[in-house]
């Protein structure tokens, strides 16, 4: 790396932004240069894919100043202005339209591409880009998108953004490119991002697999909390630095809670699921226990939990539950309130079977389980007849715990649901699984917050859709389920 | 490169073709004497505006939105051109194209405030009745004579149906599936998010699409009006299903902004068709509608059957 005196190519001063009440990034200040790979590693949440959305201008920061060859953009900076200076970004979630073929998604990437003959010159240009890129591909430029594998979409998506036309390409972000491409494939993509830093370009690499971070990469940023925590040269980290870099991100060790006995699992089995098709190792759920879920986000712990949920009072063959099941959601918006009913109604939902007289619903049952909800979840309002909308996040997700604790169930299925909750509210939940816990209740949580994970009584840890680690309470450590989430590091 | 015909990718594509082609000759064999010029000229008669009305409502398919109000939108364009487009040219011709900017509007409106299309145009759809009535309070009206002329043309050898039915739909193909623009529009209803952050405007993409739905559809009242004469204020309402079935029937999906222009308009011949050969096999017209459906889902459970041949691939 020589040492330039001209400005860098992209400089993010104290760069904030917020969702609601969860701050996502929260002050970053970084630089990327010109003819430089940086890698950016943290843990679920620590603010990556928000700060990269910033750069690529899809998401406006509420504050801070972002500057592009000392120039000031922050005012006028969005999708289009990034492209006009060369930033391009290849998204977790793929940017492909299914419907169209390679060289018609190619044209939407690209708007010179245009006028009489416009095929033809898209699909040269996307053909020498993937043979550049990926030597050896067996991709069809005229087929649909929908028609590919995913590994494949993948690299069409990789090949259409390195693609150069006229407008000229200055730095690319690369958020888990490798994610779904095989070892070899992924070899021959790192191998261009190093081709491509040495002509002059910028690459950010994103991904979880830290061999392939710490042999590409120039320098490696570690973000948590929505800021920048180390910032080291590539060669001075090593996988274990690293790891231990994206744990001291988490807040001060926090008082263990006093009844961190080991319970013996002796208590007889409710609930067990082996991930299908996905390792051998088996998750089992004893009456009265709090199982976490723990590893990086979208590993399969989600699904996991739906397989769990139709698996009860139904015979399927990786999973059997015993006893009546409750789900509560981690996306609010999508699977659980229903926006135009009450805050009362939100919570009965789930038991109104038991609330029947004559077979129609009894108005003066249903009212006696929301008052006694609203004083058992403290759900601040005050009125339950309210629209749920008029509640807090935090609140609208007691009433969710509220709608699972209040129904018969036996064991009750957590997808992360602290999401974006405050601390406060938190705690107060945290206690309530407690007691219904001792009460005989069984607990299967996913998180994606480590402290959570402290409070389980035994812990499973998923990578790509398998359970790779499991531990009792006595050995959960954050630097363990860490080592268990990046693969290398495991072994 | 020579594509294989038997992939299932291949056999979706000709679908509507061959389903067309096996009513023709279903027909044919019941009734040889409608293999001529004047027999064809006659079962596809009103073809021609269910064809145009079939490309606008694939258009708003191609965003993944439903158009509920066509029906009414062409029996209003129909009343119009049986009754101002004769009387004052001028006022006719502006009334039209304020008709294809409500469209327009309409697109704008619910791309600007999200709401759902289907809510949208099934309000509409009354509106459009309304103003149909208040137009043409009786049924009568005279279409200008031009007009008249246009749609009674007589090609050789071929009837003008089959010829303006397939400029229609090579025409509507070179643009949406083969133009650098249509490929924008089809992408819009594929992934939207996608082209947003490729830097192109969803709402110029939908105000688009309304509007090229607006334009067909008034073609579309504006053929029938001519080939009946005079109009009716519930002269179309059947359009709405006919259109939607059309689309389907032609291989297009409601999500996803899969559609064939090529496939609508085989489609719509494929409905009129059917309603013919039912004719002939002397089914009573109470069950005609009937007997389309069931000839609709054989072929959607055709189509599904080959999504599964591939799925297995």
């Amino acid at each position: 790396m020589t040492v330039t005196a001209e400005a860098p190519f992209v400089r993010l001063e104290n760069i904030i932004k917020n969702y609601g009440a969860v701050r996502a990034l929260g002050g970053v200040e970084l630089t990327f240069n010109s003819g430089e790979c940086v890698g950016l590693v943290g843990h679920n949440g620590a603010g990556k894919s928000t700060l990269m959305q910033v750069l690529a201008g899809n998401v406006q920061p509420d504050g801070g100043e972002l500057s592009v060859l000392g120039q000031n953009e922050s005012m006028s900076y969005g999708v289009q202005r990034a492209l006009e200076l060369g930033v391009r970004c290849v998204f977790q979630e793929l940017s492909l339209c299914p419907n169209l073929t390679v060289v018609e998604n190619t044209r939407i990437r690209h708007p010179s591409i245009t006028g009489f003959g416009w095929r033809k010159r898209a699909s040269l240009l996307i053909r020498s880009f993937l043979d550049d890129i990926f030597p050896g591909n067996s991709i069809a430029v005229d087929d649909l998108v929908a028609d590919l594998t995913l590994g494949q979409r993948q690299m069409v998506e990789i090949a259409t953004v390195f693609a150069k036309t006229t407008s000229s390409l200055r730095l690319v972000i690369l958020d888990e490119p490798t994610s779904s491409l095989d070892h070899a494939i992924a070899g021959q993509l790192l191998a261009y991002v190093r081709r491509f830093v040495t002509e002059g370009g910028c690459v950010i690499l994103i991904s979880h697999i830290l061999g392939e971070i710490l042999s590409t990469c120039d320098r490696i940023v570690v973000m948590g909390d929505g800021r920048v925590v180390e910032e080291r040269p590539a060669a001075r980290f090593t996988k274990h630095s690293l790891v231990e870099a994206m744990g001291h991100v988490n807040h001060a060790p926090q008082a263990h809670q006093p009844e961190t006995v080991v319970k013996a699992r002796t208590a007889p089995v409710v609930a067990e699921i082996q991930p299908p098709r996905r390792g051998s190792m088996t998750l089992t759920a004893r009456k009265g226990e709090i199982i976490g879920l723990g590893g990086l986000a979208g590993q399969g712990q989600t699904t996991l939990l739906v397989l769990l949920q139709r698996s009860a009072g139904r015979h399927i063959s990786f999973a059997r539950c015993s006893g009546p099941v409750a789900f509560v959601a981690g996306d609010r918006q999508t699977d659980g309130v229903f926006p135009l009913w009450s805050i009362g109604q939100n919570i009965t939902i789930r038991s109104l079977g038991t609330m029947r007289r004559f077979g129609l619903i009894d108005p003066k049952k249903e009212r006696e389980m929301e008052r006694r909800w609203k004083e058992r979840m403290a759900i601040r309002t005050p009125d339950m007849a309210n629209n749920i909308y008029t509640l807090s996040g935090g609140n609208q997700q007691k009433a969710l715990f509220a709608r699972a604790l209040a129904s018969d169930a036996e064991i009750i299925l957590m997808d992360d649901p602290m999401r974006g909750v405050d601390i406060g509210t938190k705690q107060e939940v945290y206690h309530i699984i407690r007691s219904e816990a001792a009460k005989g209740r069984t607990f299967i949580w996913y998180t994606t917050e480590f402290e959570e994970l402290t409070s389980c009584d035994y812990v499973y840890v998923l990578r790509d859709g398998a359970i790779v680690s499991e531990m009792p309470r006595s050995e959960i450590t954050e630097a363990k389920v860490l080592q268990s989430s990046f693969e290398e590091v495991a072994q | 490169m020579m594509p294989n015909l038997m992939t299932p990718r291949a056999l979706r594509s000709l679908l509507p073709a061959i389903s067309f082609t096996v009513l023709l000759i279903g027909i044919f064999y019941v009734q040889p004497r409608a293999m001529s010029f004047m027999g064809l000229n006659l079962m596809l008669n009103l073809a021609l505006p269910i064809a145009l009305a079939t490309i606008a409502q694939m258009f708003i398919i191609t965003m993944n939105d439903i158009d509920l109000s066509l029906g009414g939108f062409v029996s209003f364009t129909a009343c119009i051109g049986a009754t101002l487009l004769g009387e004052s040219p001028v006022l006719g011709v502006l009334a039209l194209l304020a008709c294809i900017g409500v469209y327009a509007l309409l697109g704008a409106l619910i791309h600007v405030r999200n709401l759902p299309s289907i809510v949208v145009t099934l309000g509409m759809s009354f509106v459009w009745l309304g103003a149909a009535i208040l137009v043409l309070p009786t049924p009568g009206g005279q279409a200008p004579d031009w007009l008249r002329a246009i749609v009674s043309v007589k090609t050789p050898f071929v009837p003008f149906v089959i010829v303006a039915s397939a400029i229609i739909a090579v025409g509507v193909h070179l643009f949406l599936m083969r133009s650098s623009t249509g490929v924008i529009l089809r992408g819009a209803g594929g992934n939207p998010q996608a082209v947003a952050r490729a830097g192109w405007s969803l709402f110029r993409a939908k105000v688009t699409l309304y509007a090229l739905a607006g334009f067909f559809g008034v073609l579309s009242g504006l053929t029938l009006v001519g080939l009946t004469t005079s109009a009716d204020a519930n002269i179309a309402l059947r359009y709405t299903l006919l259109s939607i079935a059309g689309v389907i029937l032609g291989g297009g999906e409601f999500v996803g902004g899969r559609v064939s222009p090529i496939g609508a308009v085989l489609g719509a011949l494929t409905l009129t068709l059917a309603s013919s050969l039912l004719s002939f096999l002397r089914i009573s017209g109470d069950w005609q509608i009937g007997a389309q459906g069931a000839i609709l889902i054989l072929v959607l459970a055709l189509r599904t059957l080959v999504n599964r041949m591939e799925r297995r691939k």
